[in-house]
């Protein structure tokens, strides 16, 4: 479980993130939903300790995160796995070699146990075949799988995502966001998952936070998405008719249900 | 930023490179790694520029010595100590902060804007003492070899040039060669070479890190880092001269 405190972060003049509180649950999808510009990135990115809060605390299991040396949190990020909004791969490495890399760096192991590991994980996210492509040689989709793998090589106790779903297509969305709900039921994560596509905040969001202008507007899950009456909730999550329309037919299935 | 900003970060980024590495064997294949691209990478450009910059010394010091009371041999002390002292260790670094300097502020400036950095961070490893320490290690291994293969180059390519152009013959400017040769401006040109590459690799390396925005920026801090690693070297160069000589 992962815990922040009235998390408070200013570049200059400007508040990005103003004392926001929340819980993440352990075993469940939780989301960090917003506008662009809500701070969903910056909150991420202090989560993981790569931008310094100015102030509050976040707690990873019950210990402070924020308090711990840089050893500490050297140690504790070898339990976290993240993938990238751009995913993220080293250019340089084939899709074996990117997914290898977190083993060879933390493990003792036998090139061939290593070598199994990473045909486990690439079948885990139906890339099985791919070992010897470059990133430039494979499409947006297969890029976020292959981040995805590499988050999960070290079966991280956290995997954090970054936008999945952006630039990809809704199809290859919708595998991405079931690949992170199954891994997280299947390891017992703590997931978070910053992102405004609707259809993962329908599909598989657990737990959802809505930032706006950087404050915690809203919390629940997507069942109570639903019903929510925030306006301003209202105006992203059903910006267009379409929208609009899915949600009132959500609403008769589950007042039927 | 205002420069002692940059000071203060660059120095942090210096502090920061050292660090138990996670994995020994990781790190030794990046450094390997590094000081092929780094030596090999360069290699061709520096056996060019070495023997041209020799035969162009020789030309031109056969053509300032018009005295005949001047022995011929002069030609050859000329073109050894020019390459030795200056040509071979100052204008060939120079071009190394163009060659190796561009490509080591590109590389890392790309991997900052795609995450990659980000990536190696959250996966636990000091991303500083994994990236920035095998370049400059390379650099202080290979860049003083490649100065000491100029050094023989550029004798040689006078030495071709003499005995193209019949201005004196090879065996004078062999004799030359050996007349009033100083160890220690081996040793000077070495201190230079030494000093020089860990401001090719370093100065690069500090532009590439902490690049900020998109791929235009990567050819922004680049050319800066070139730019500030040629000034840096001249600064260098004339204290060095001015402290050792």
């Amino acid at each position: 479980m992962i815990e922040f405190k009235n998390i408070v972060k200013r570049f200059g003049d400007k508040l990005v993130l103003d004392n926001v509180s929340h819980k993440m649950e352990a075993g469940k999808t939780n989301l960090i939903i917003g506008t662009s510009g809500s701070g969903k990135t910056v909150m991420q990115k202090c989560l993981v300790g790569l931008i310094e809060p100015d102030s509050g605390d976040i707690i990873y299991d019950g210990v402070s995160f924020t308090h711990m040396s840089e050893e500490e949190r050297k140690l504790l990020r070898q339990q976290i796995g993240m993938l990238f909004q751009g995913s993220a791969l080293f250019d340089s490495m084939n899709v074996e070699d990117n997914i290898k890399f977190p083993l060879d760096m933390f493990t003792k192991d036998k090139q061939q146990v290593k070598l199994k590991r990473v045909n486990e994980v690439l079948e885990r996210v139906n890339l099985v075949g791919s070992n010897k492509k470059f990133p430039s040689e494979i499409s947006g989709g297969m890029k976020k799988r292959v981040g995805i793998a590499r988050a999960i090589v070290l079966n991280p106790k956290f995997l954090f995502c970054d936008e999945p779903n952006s630039g990809l297509d809704p199809q290859t969305s919708m595998l991405i966001d079931k690949l992170i709900s199954d891994i997280t039921k299947e390891f017992n994560m703590t997931t978070i998952v910053n992102t405004h596509d609707m259809n993962s905040v329908m599909e598989i969001g657990d737990n959802i936070i809505y930032l706006k202008d950087g404050k915690k507007e809203w919390s629940g899950n997507s069942k109570e998405i639903i019903f929510s009456e925030n306006k301003n909730l209202n105006q992203f999550i059903f910006a267009s008719e379409f929208l609009q329309d899915a949600k009132e037919m959500r609403m008769i299935e589950s007042r039927k249900g | 930023m205002n420069f002692f900003s940059h000071i203060g970060r660059y120095l942090m980024m210096l502090k920061g490179m050292f660090g138990r590495p996670e994995n020994s064997k990781l790190y030794w294949k990046e450094f390997i790694h590094q000081c092929a691209e780094i030596g090999i990478g360069s290699l061709g450009i520096v056996c060019i520029i070495s023997i041209f910059m020799g035969a162009v010394s020789a030309v031109q010091a056969a053509y300032q010595i018009v005295n005949p009371l001047i022995s011929k041999v002069i030609i050859a002390q000329i073109v050894r100590d020019t390459v030795i002292l200056e040509f071979a260790p100052t204008l060939i670094c120079i071009v190394l902060a163009g060659v190796v300097g561009s490509k080591i502020a590109s590389e890392l400036g790309n991997m900052r804007v795609s995450e990659q950095i980000d990536a190696i961070e959250i996966m636990g490893i000091n991303s500083k003492n994994y990236l920035i320490m095998p370049k400059i290690g390379a650099a202080i291994l290979m860049i003083p070899m490649l100065v000491i293969i100029a050094m023989f180059l550029g004798i040689l390519g006078g030495r071709l040039t003499v005995a193209a152009s019949g201005v004196i013959p090879t065996d004078v400017y062999d004799k030359g060669l050996m007349e009033f040769f100083k160890p220690y401006n081996v040793f000077f040109a070495m201190v230079k070479a030494y000093t020089f590459a860990f401001i090719i690799s370093s100065v690069p390396a500090y532009f590439g890190y902490y690049v900020n925005g998109g791929s235009l920026e990567i050819g922004r801090s680049s050319t800066k880092s070139v730019v500030v690693s040629c000034v840096l070297i001249l600064l260098a160069d004339y204290i060095l001269a001015a402290l050792l000589l």
